[in-house]
């Protein structure tokens, strides 16, 4: 014992010597980390492909990004991430060089500069109430008149011009209520048909005067059915839209001043319609499209208002909004399913009989429905006309089509990810070929020649590059086999589309993807979504023969209730084992440290009745269950009501799930927070596979602290009801924010502090005995990082050699979480410059190394900061005994290096998460980092004191080794030569 | 002489209190908070017969600065339904800014009956859950919100008897003191000790409660100590409780030091040393190493030259003589 503390003290002050940081050399860029661009699932899209040099598509997608991409590689130019509540409305082109966008529910417009996405101008708009926005970017012959940008936002109708974003005129519409439907300018014409609904049931048409926003004319007609909100615009005068049972059409016409309403019921069309329809939203001239349960009809209106079915399509379907690509011409594009390829139709509006263009395309894997569909021209080598379509995938990625091939094709889907989980690479299998070797033989030759040229400065410039080329794509980081040190994994990520994804952690790629059936819309589950993916079975036995699985957990609906659902995915090929639908619904998943004989992790699921249920659903997990079954507590938190509840196990359930598999609860525990006062805002706890290196800590003049270590703690932040919105809304006085650690056993309140003045959002980090959190002083108008530090009192006074020698120590009684062993915290708060998106921390895989703290910043960034900078005991002048110990200076804030970015010059847009994992080496940690964008990089908190770097030249090695054994032999040979002429002297 | 009869009068009075039907105690706050005027003549240090007066739930004004109010307890075996088991029977403080606090906490508890007394032997043997509640609003009881603590029955006081116990045992004279002593303070350093005193002649348990204001957060019921685990079953000698109750305020949290401006940023920067570049040795140590090896070796040959040549010169002779040592020998036979 006492020569561990000792040896822990030499380590201790090794480490002390310098605080590490991650700066690496600019060459090191890449070497061990990388960086993926996304967007997100695309919603609006627009072509810039006249009079520019480069052609490009702009769009908008969900995650609030636009961008403008190549069109010939789809690449992208550039791109901005609007904030999370900032979303995107709409989108268009005005005056052929800016991008207008129109988000925030219509309360602001942007412009961008088209060939380098600088914002021209911004405006707010302001209104009587929030509504629907609509934007209308009349289109205009020629480009460079100040063309006005009409804006329906907020209940009012702004016109902006294009050129500087100044409103030119507001219209606020008498009824509060109208909502904006279409807005109809016609060519060279200075009136503006603005049409929508008042309620439910009132159809209201105004024209205005586009010059100056005056209102001319207002109609209104009431229609007793009720309208159901989708409308389309089928020539200049007349709308088409369903009444409020959705199974009768109703044609509006509303030119000449006067509003006119024609009845036509969707069962004289289609024959054998029953149920509910909905018009597809479309901007055909003469034609629409009614979807109803069985299929897809396309109806044409004559000019005299006349409705005929023109086709009828039972697949699921597509269209794009109209294109006019010559003088009256206009297409429109439709996708149709087959079996495993997509059917690509451009038809023109008033000739349903011919195509333009017929392209089937074969896709080369799952990638679901056909979502949305945007459609553009370019003028042939032959000068006819060509059409390509960028079509949006119900994976949400993104695919170029033209001239019957897949151009281009981005896994944007990779921009929503929603959980993530590591699996091991398959074990190197034995046996390679001789020829394989000698090939080799001689690159291996060659490479460490460069090397060692390099390492003696006697490389060339071109040498240099082909050495950094050698180390970019060194072979062995992409390999597909596991390695010694356990740096390559496979990155297991599960997306808000129920896309699955294997990435390698070498370079990123992906290794395979899987469109999850059993998370795509079917009859049994009409809207399911994912929840998280979790390590299934992991084999260690049978390493050799045996896949990892990975188990994905979704549920049919986003509500709670909802049924779930489970499905089964081999990590080596990608394939999905086994799916099924659970029978109940799933609050939380608890994964069990038990293991069945084949190595399957146990599962326990918590349905929102408190229901408990086994995975795997095997006799022998429940047989390993109940050997544990009186020591399995869980927890709740509803941060609504203000309560957190403790629970344990009862017998097996009753009612009618009642099976082997299913248990019931009790409440053991709970803690009530009075909602008058207290708001629960963050509720975190331990990383359940965290491993902790010891348990004591060595301090100052050679004294031990035992930390106190328990996997049941959870860590609560509760805030006054006044300060749970946003900084400022509250005074320091009506503000505070208390902090609680709580056992999940028994309930005890462990620790709780509570900070005057002070508010969230709070962020928090749980690790070994200490807990992190960031949160806002008002008093100090800062942000602060406070830090707890838990310590076992009840251990304390084994600190006697003798003691622990006689055995008089209660270091290896067990633990009971129902004895009360008495714990003392320390805790220190610091000022920290930058609000954060997210906080985690390194673990390795004994928890020997030093643990930094990972912080997502504001500005997408990952900031490393050393633990130690976070001691509660940091004092002013610290003895030399602190010193040694490690112990900084106290300051008031904390040091924010600019080396220490791990994400060095990169930016991972929308930061979200900070995922760390293990390597098998102890000294490195992977970090994984997800937003918009991915982030991967190997980190060594302490440096990596257990191996040589990668620059480390064994040929160089070698090779003295070698003349060093010739030298030696040399001199025997010589030395001995010489004693045998001596003797013979 | 005198002491011990004086401790012997307080043992029996303890012993006879134990007899009595319920066994109340007492108390102790620990307030930390604004004010924390801890006044020492409201620690009650002997077992006090409950107030039966009429509970002044709601009934308090801003002017009465303090009012009476009765909490109950309620209790459950297992997963039966709760029942009233004791009373909390408290102070409410209303301070001059309007705030309101509990004090001076005071507990009696309900003695059981024969019924009870069977279900908690039982409770015992099956080692469920023994269930306390309260409820959280104090003064406006809602009867829904409540907060909850449970303990596994066996570990309820009586079982402990670790180690620990034993040699605090030995080592107290005066053990009774202290455990009224335990009231006073913080929890962390004597709690131990209160659960070893009473080892044996009733169930031990702590009360930790927790308040905001009038409102309870949470109270957690348990051993006072350790919990050896697995936990032995053994039934008290008396049916009696022995409790002590900590009512909890919550910490302020220490303020962030402010520092003039010069101090800080250059002290956390200047000991953040820039990653130092490796120096000279610690790049080419591995072909140093090798290299002075060699420069021995060819030193040490070096040496051995001229020094045998120095000896071949001079001591050629003797060295002549020891190689030829032998055959003279031999001749002289």
């Amino acid at each position: 014992m006492a020569m561990a503390i000792r040896s822990l003290l030499i380590f201790l002050c090794i480490q002390s010597i310098a605080v590490p940081t991650f700066s690496l050399y600019e060459d090191q860029a890449g070497l061990m980390d990388w960086h993926q661009k996304y967007i997100g699932k695309v919603k609006h899209a627009v072509f810039q492909t006249q009079k520019t040099g480069r052609k490009r598509v702009l769009v908008s997608t969900e995650e609030n990004v636009i961008a403008s991409l190549d069109l010939r590689h789809g690449e992208i130019f550039w791109r901005h991430v609007l904030g999370t509540d900032d979303a995107i409305d709409g989108i268009d082109i005005a005056m052929g060089k800016y991008l207008i966008t129109l988000s925030s529910e219509g309360s602001i417009l942007r412009a961008w500069n088209l060939p380098d996405g600088q914002m021209w101008w911004e405006s707010f708009l302001q209104g009587p109430s929030d509504s629907k926005s609509f934007l209308f970017v009349p289109t205009s012959s020629k480009a460079d008149e100040d063309n006005t940008i009409l804006v329906f936002g907020k209940g009012s109708l702004h016109a902006v011009s294009s050129i500087h974003g100044d409103i030119v005129w507001k219209v606020d519409f008498p009824d509060e209520s109208f909502e904006v439907q279409e807005v109809i300018q016609h060519h060279d014409s200075n009136i503006i048909y603005v049409v929508g609904f008042v309620g439910s049931s009132q159809f209201d048409v105004y024209q205005i005067n586009a010059k100056n926003g005056e209102l001319l004319k207002h109609d209104s007609a009431a229609f007793d059915g009720g309208f159901s909100g989708e409308v389309s615009l089928v020539s200049k005068a007349k709308l088409v839209v369903l009444d409020a049972a959705r199974s009768t059409l109703l044609t509006i016409s509303f030119q000449k001043g006067e509003i006119s309403f024609q009845k036509t019921y969707i069962s004289d069309l289609v024959k054998g319609f029953s149920g509910m329809a909905m018009i597809l939203p479309s901007k055909l001239t003469g034609l629409f499209a009614v979807k109803t349960i069985t299929a897809t009809t396309f109806i044409s209106m004559s000019s005299e208002g006349q409705l005929e079915v023109v086709d009828k399509i039972n697949h699921a379907t597509v269209i794009s909004d109209a294109l006019s690509f010559s003088e009256d011409r206009q297409a429109f594009a439709l996708v149709q399913h087959g079996d495993s390829d997509i059917h690509l139709n451009v038809k023109q509006n008033h000739d349903w009989s011919s195509d333009l263009l017929k392209e089937r395309i074969k896709l080369n894997q799952q990638r679901g429905f056909v979502h949305r569909v945007f459609m553009n021209n370019y003028v042939r080598t032959d000068k006819s006309h060509g059409f390509r379509a960028l079509i949006v995938m119900e994976d949400h990625s993104l695919l170029l089509l033209q001239q019957g091939e897949i151009v281009w094709s981005r896994e944007d889907g990779l921009a929503s990810v929603i959980g993530v989980t590591t699996s091991e690479l398959p074990v190197e299998k034995e046996g390679v070929s001789v020829a394989k070797v000698e090939q080799n033989l001689f690159e291996w030759l060659k490479e460490h020649m460069l090397k060692v040229k390099g390492a003696l400065m006697l490389a060339s410039a071109e040498d240099l590059a082909a050495i950094k080329g050698m180390g970019l794509r060194s072979s062995e980081k992409s390999k597909m086999t596991r390695d010694h040190n356990g740096f390559r994994k496979l990155l297991i990520v599960l997306t808000k589309s129920g896309k699955l994804f294997a990435l390698h952690t070498g370079d990123g790629r992906i290794v395979w993807s899987l469109l999850l059936n059993s998370l795509r819309q079917s009859e049994a589950c009409e809207n399911p979504t994912g929840i998280n993916v979790y390590p299934w079975q992991v084999p260690h036995h049978h390493a050799m023969d045996e896949n990892p699985s990975v188990l994905v957990v979704g549920r049919c609906k986003p509500s709670s209730d909802a049924l779930g659902i489970f499905s089964f995915v081999d990590t080596y090929t990608g394939k999905e084992l086994k799916s099924f639908g659970l029978d109940h619904s799933i609050a939380q998943v608890i994964q069990l440290p038990f293991t069945d004989s084949t190595e399957q992790h146990l599962h326990l699921l918590i349905d929102t009745s408190g229901q408990a249920h086994l995975y795997p659903r095997t006799p022998e997990a429940v047989a390993i269950f109940q050997l544990e079954f009186s020591n399995i507590y869980w927890y709740s938190v509803e941060a609504d009501n203000g309560v957190i509840k403790g629970h344990g196990l009862k017998s097996n359930c009753d009612g009618e799930v009642a099976n082997n598999y299913c248990f019931g609860s009790r409440e053991v525990w709970s803690i009530v927070f009075p909602l008058e006062t207290e708001k629960i805002i963050t509720a975190i706890t331990r990383k359940s596979n965290e491993v902790v290196h010891t348990q004591a800590k060595v301090v100052a003049d050679q004294d031990v602290m035992y930390k106190y270590i328990s996997k049941n703690l959870l860590f609560v932040a509760t805030v006054s009801p006044k300060a749970s919105g946003d900084i400022g809304s509250a005074t320091p006085e009506e503000s505070h924010l208390v902090v609680y650690v709580v056992d999940t056993v028994t309930g005890r309140i462990l620790h709780r502090m509570n900070h005057h003045g002070s508010q969230g959002p709070v962020h928090a980090v749980f690790s070994e005995n200490w807990i992190v959190y960031h949160h806002f002083s008002l008093r100090a108008h800062r942000y602060e990082m406070t830090v707890i530090e838990i310590y076992d009192q009840s251990r304390a006074d084994n600190k006697d050699v003798w003691k622990i020698v006689l055995g008089k120590h209660n270091l290896t009684s067990p633990m009971s979480s129902y004895s009360r062993p008495g714990v003392t915290t320390k805790s220190q708060s610091y000022y920290f410059t930058q609000s954060v998106k997210a906080i985690s921390v390194t673990s390795t895989a004994k928890g020997i190394t030093s643990k930094h703290l990972l912080i997502g910043t504001i500005g997408d960034q990952v900031l490393a900061m050393d633990k130690r900078f976070f001691d509660p005991r940091r004092s002013l002048n610290p003895t030399q005994s602190e010193k040694e110990e490690g112990i900084l200076p106290l300051t008031d804030s904390l040091p924010i290096i600019p080396q220490s970015y791990v994400t060095h010059a990169l930016k991972v847009e929308g930061l979200r998460g900070i995922v760390t994992v293990p390597a098998k080496l102890e000294s490195a940690t992977l970090v994984f980092t997800h937003g918009v964008d991915l982030f991967f990089t190997r980190l060594a908190p302490s440096r990596t004191y257990d191996s040589l770097t990668e620059d480390f030249s064994y040929a160089l090695l070698l090779i003295t080794i070698v003349a060093l054994l010739v030298a030696i032999f040399v001199t025997w040979v010589l030395s001995e030569k010489k004693d045998l002429s001596d003797k013979w002297r | 002489m005198k002491k011990p009869a004086l401790l012997q009068v307080f043992a029996l009075f303890l012993v006879i209190s134990s007899l009595h039907a319920f066994q109340s105690d007492e108390l102790d706050e620990e307030f930390g908070l604004e004010g924390g005027n801890l006044q020492p003549q409201e620690r009650i240090l002997d077992p006090v017969v409950p107030t039966r007066s009429t509970p002044t739930r709601g009934k308090y004004s801003d002017s009465d600065s303090d009012s009476k109010i009765q909490i109950s307890l309620e209790q459950a075996f297992g997963d039966s339904d709760f029942f009233p088991a004791a009373t909390f029977s408290a102070r409410l403080k209303t301070w001059s800014h309007g705030a309101q606090t509990l004090t001076k906490l005071r507990f009696s508890r309900n003695s059981f009956t024969e019924v009870e007394k069977q279900k908690f032997q039982k409770l015992l043997e099956e080692d469920e859950f023994y269930r306390i509640r309260l409820p959280s609003n104090v003064l406006n009881p809602t009867g829904k919100d409540f907060v909850i603590s449970s303990v596994r029955a066996s570990a309820i006081g009586v079982r402990h008897n670790g180690t620990l116990y034993s040699k605090t045992l030995n080592a107290s004279e005066s053990p009774i003191n202290e455990s009224i002593h335990l009231t006073s303070t913080k929890l962390k350093s004597q709690n131990v000790k209160v659960g070893d005193v009473f080892h044996g002649m009733a169930w031990m348990s702590t009360f930790v409660i927790h308040t905001e204001g009038v409102n309870i957060l949470a109270v957690n019921y348990g051993p006072p100590g350790a919990c050896p685990y697995p936990r032995q079953l053994r039934f008290p000698a008396k049916w009696s409780f022995n409790s002590h109750t900590v009512l909890k305020n919550s910490e302020q949290a220490p303020r962030t030091p402010i520092f003039a401006e010069d101090v800080p940023g250059e002290l956390g920067e200047g000991e953040t040393v820039p990653p130092p570049e490796r120096s000279f040795w610690a790049k080419y140590w591995m072909y140093l190493i090798p290299l002075g090896l060699i420069v021995m070796n060819a030193m040490t040959q070096a040496m051995n030259l001229p020094e045998e040549q120095a000896t071949g010169q001079s001591g050629a002779q003797p060295a002549a003589a020891i190689q030829r040592g032998p055959s003279p020998a031999v001749r002289r036979r």
